[in-house]
């Protein structure tokens, strides 16, 4: 990452923020609370104080106008602490999607609330074990005054908390996008309690009312919000898988320095210096597509550049974060093992980041799409 | 934590725009037609004239300095700082125009010499490398002392005015096109093995120099194996100190290692490498060998591989390009940390790359020449051999890993 002087600044004071706020204690925590209430609604406070979730928008919905560069900087920060907050679902999904699909009227009712922290929105996509762009069986029917809305979705990240539900629904025009309160009749939230405390949730959709004005855009004219909406979202969610990354190999790094065993510092052995050493190279790599990735946003990209850098940040800090994670739990050996010890919280996140918006196969395979192969 | 290596770029300052537009137009005016495009490069000396167009281009950069602009004039140069030389590097580049003069004259030993020769040493050798004279080879590794570079072992006694030379070199790119050799030699055999070595300057047609050609696994011979018997070399031919000859080849290897990482460099070059080299990417050069789908790659597994190597190849492009800017705004060349991951990093991709392709044109893959095979695929089999050199060469990939491991982790030795 190549920072200016502001956005240095803000990742010193998104560093300090997570590190006092949200540090790994605090993720156990967390845990041992039900799933379904695992949103850290103080930190997000604080957050929302300090004006982050505001930061992408235009100041006409209330934005900071700051660029999707400076909410890289703090997910990054946020992933080295392994904090959980809203602002993958919240921001970077559900924020993008009333943005660009949204009416005038919308964006004025929803990003406001957004930006004051006081709206917690979710996306509702996913239908399968494994991710997919687009919405299949999940069906919004035209009814007297709206759109009647059915189907079950699966892993809906802040699900159990968001306030407002973005439900992707296929019909036969396109994607039609649907705002659903989670208190709306016929609307079942079943938290998931997942190997990475985070809020998660599956929600059954049963003869759901969505009223005109909660059409977000036009029905069937969603898709390609969606599809942007996931970009950014992967790029979001990649900016926090390389905080965790970078968090897990510097943890990793300062164990073989002290850690000894066979009468040496582990880290003077070759076997697992050059280990360390390839890890970093990917590391240099990951920070470097991160950065152009985010600047894409920025600018304006078009969108098949925008959606070769998504899956290549995804895919490609996916595999980086895999390895260093997997290999942080082989180099600290034994203790590893142990709940006591934090190490486990990275392969955990690592874990569940891979799957999330599509793992190393699926944008691998985009890619080549993209390419025209 | 470790800090990322990168800084933003700066702009062109007004002064800096106006050198590009007159650069640009210069190159324009002044590169011959036929070499647009090309990779014809003159590399100096006598034993190899090249095409007449290169030598032609060649000849007019050097009246302005341009061979070499970042050294000083009185040496040849142009005298401009290293922005305004990446400039006209850039515009070049950009106009598809060769280099006017390559070699390890201009990338290795002349910097070198630059930066810590004596006057008499500058005087003597930089303006005969500016002006396409000299041609020089590089004279470190021997057979035993490849990777372990400091068990150097052949031997120059003092004797009098002039160093005695005994011993040999291996793995000498164009020894026998060469007109100087700079060679790492042990001055003191009594001190401990880095500090008993020392860099000789000596001319190829001295007494007692001889050469031989290596033919490699890909059958090509640009490494030649050199022998010196009583070669006698004036003691003013040593650069940087006796028996500090360890720390002069740490330098010259980082200018080495920073010229092979990037793009146009060997490494950045052969089939499949995209923008650095003719443009047509792994996934181009696969299509005719693989089943399709509607144009989409049937063999998924395949499909998948060359996306990541092509995924990886960017990354690597985007990080150069950062590293690049940072050290352009700081007005600083790449160090040696930097150099270690990019030669680390591109010559394993490289290597990778044609595997994949060698993997893709199966048995097309296996020809040595003759009849049943393409140029084309000919050439990539004989890269693919050759390419296993450059996780090998200038510092195998298990050092450069030390290096990392070392230097940037901090990890005990």
């Amino acid at each position: 990452m190549l920072l200016d002087e502001d956005e240095r600044l803000l990742e010193d004071s998104a560093d300090a923020l997570f590190r006092t706020k949200a540090p790994i204690a605090r993720l156990r925590a967390l845990r041992d609370r039900p799933p379904g209430d695992r949103i850290d609604r103080a930190l997000w406070r604080e957050m929302a104080q300090l004006g982050w979730p505001a930061i992408p928008w235009a100041t006409d919905y209330d934005g900071l106008d700051f660029g999707y560069r400076g909410l890289g900087v703090i997910a990054r920060q946020a992933g080295r602490t392994l904090a959980l907050t809203p602002l993958l679902a919240t921001v970077w999904l559900g924020g993008t999607l009333v943005h660009e699909a949204g009416t005038d009227a919308q964006k004025r009712q929803y990003l406001p609330a957004v930006a004051r922290g006081d709206l917690l929105l979710a996306l509702a996509l996913e239908e399968a074990h494994k991710h997919r762009p687009r919405p299949r069986e999940t069906r919004a029917m035209p009814v007297d005054g709206g759109l009647r809305l059915d189907g079950c979705k699966r892993h809906v990240i802040d699900g159990g908390s968001a306030d407002l539900q973005i439900v992707a629904a296929a019909d036969a025009e396109g994607v039609t996008l649907c705002l659903v309160p989670r208190d709306a009749a016929g609307v079942t939230i079943r938290p998931v309690n997942a190997i990475d405390p985070r809020d998660l949730a599956d929600i059954d959709y049963v003869n759901v009312f969505v009223p005109a004005e909660r059409i977000l855009g036009r029905a069937g004219g969603g898709g390609e919000a969606l599809a942007h909406a996931l970009d950014l979202g992967r790029i979001g969610l990649a900016a926090e898988m390389l905080g965790a990354a970078e968090e897990a190999f510097d943890r990793t790094v300062e164990y073989l320095k002290v850690r000894r065993q066979f009468g040496v510092q582990l880290g003077s052995l070759q076997s697992l210096k050059h280990r360390c050493a390839h890890m970093f190279c990917q590391l240099e790599l990951a920070r470097a597509v991160l950065d152009d990735a985010l600047t894409a946003i920025d600018d304006g990209r078009p969108a098949a550049e925008l959606a070769r850098l998504a899956s290549m940040a995804k895919a490609g800090i996916g595999q980086c974060l895999h390895r260093v994670s997997r290999e942080a739990v082989q180099m600290h050996g034994g203790i590893a093992m142990t709940d006591e010890a934090d190490i486990g919280f990275f392969l955990k996140r690592a874990a569940f980041a891979e799957q999330a918006l599509g793992d190393a196969n699926f944008h691998s395979g985009r890619f080549a799409t993209l390419e025209g192969y | 934590m470790h800090q990322p290596i990168t800084q933003p770029e700066p702009e062109d300052s007004p002064e800096q725009q106006a050198f590009r537009l007159d650069a640009r137009r210069w190159i324009a005016a002044n590169c011959p037609p036929t070499l647009l495009g090309s990779s014809h490069v003159f590399h100096g000396g006598s034993k190899e004239p090249g095409r007449a167009d290169a030598r032609l281009w060649f000849a007019r950069c050097h009246a302005r300095g341009w061979t070499v602009p970042s050294w000083p004039v009185e040496y040849g140069g142009a005298g401009l700082s290293a922005r305004l030389a990446q400039i006209i590097r850039d515009e070049m580049d950009a106009a598809g125009a060769p280099l006017p003069l390559n070699g390890q004259g201009i990338t290795v030993i002349g910097p070198t010499i630059l930066e810590i020769g004596t006057p008499e040493q500058k005087a003597q050798h930089l303006p005969r490398i500016a002006n396409g004279e000299v041609r020089w080879c590089q004279g470190f590794s021997e057979p035993n002392a490849g990777s372990d570079l400091a068990a150097v072992a052949t031997a120059a006694r003092l004797d009098g005015g002039h160093y005695i030379v005994n011993g040999s070199k291996l793995w000498t790119t164009h020894g026998d096109l060469a007109d100087w050799m700079f060679c790492l030699v042990r001055t003191n055999p009594a001190a401990s093995k880095r500090q008993g070595l020392s860099l000789l300057l000596f001319a190829m047609d001295s007494a007692g120099v001889s050469t031989r050609p290596v033919e490699l696994i890909s059958g090509s011979s640009v490494f030649t194996e050199c022998f010196f018997a009583d070669v006698r070399v004036p003691a003013d031919g040593l650069l940087g100190g006796l028996d500090k000859g360890w720390n002069v080849a740490r330098r010259i290897l980082e200018h080495e290692r920073s010229s092979e990482s990037r793009p146009g460099g060997i490494i950045g070059s052969g089939p499949g490498s995209g923008p650095g080299g003719d443009g047509r990417t792994l996934s181009m050069l696969a299509r005719p060998y693989v089943e399709t789908e509607n144009g989409r790659f049937a063999d998924d597994h395949l499909r998948i591989a060359i996306a990541r190597q092509e995924m990886e190849q960017r990354a690597l492009a985007l990080l150069q390009a950062l590293a690049d800017r940072t050290n352009r705004m700081h007005g600083r060349i790449a160090s040696s940390e930097q150099t270690s991951i990019f030669k680390y990093l591109s010559t394993e991709l490289t290597s990778r790359r044609m595997e994949i392709y060698l993997d893709v044109m199966g048995q097309q893959g296996l020809g040595w020449d003759g009849a049943g095979f393409s140029d084309a695929e000919l050439h990539a089999t004989r890269y693919w051999l050759y390419s296993k050199a450059f996780t090998i060469a200038g510092g195998c990939s298990e050092v450069q890993l030390d290096i990392i491991a070392n230097r940037i982790l901090g990890l005990p030795r």
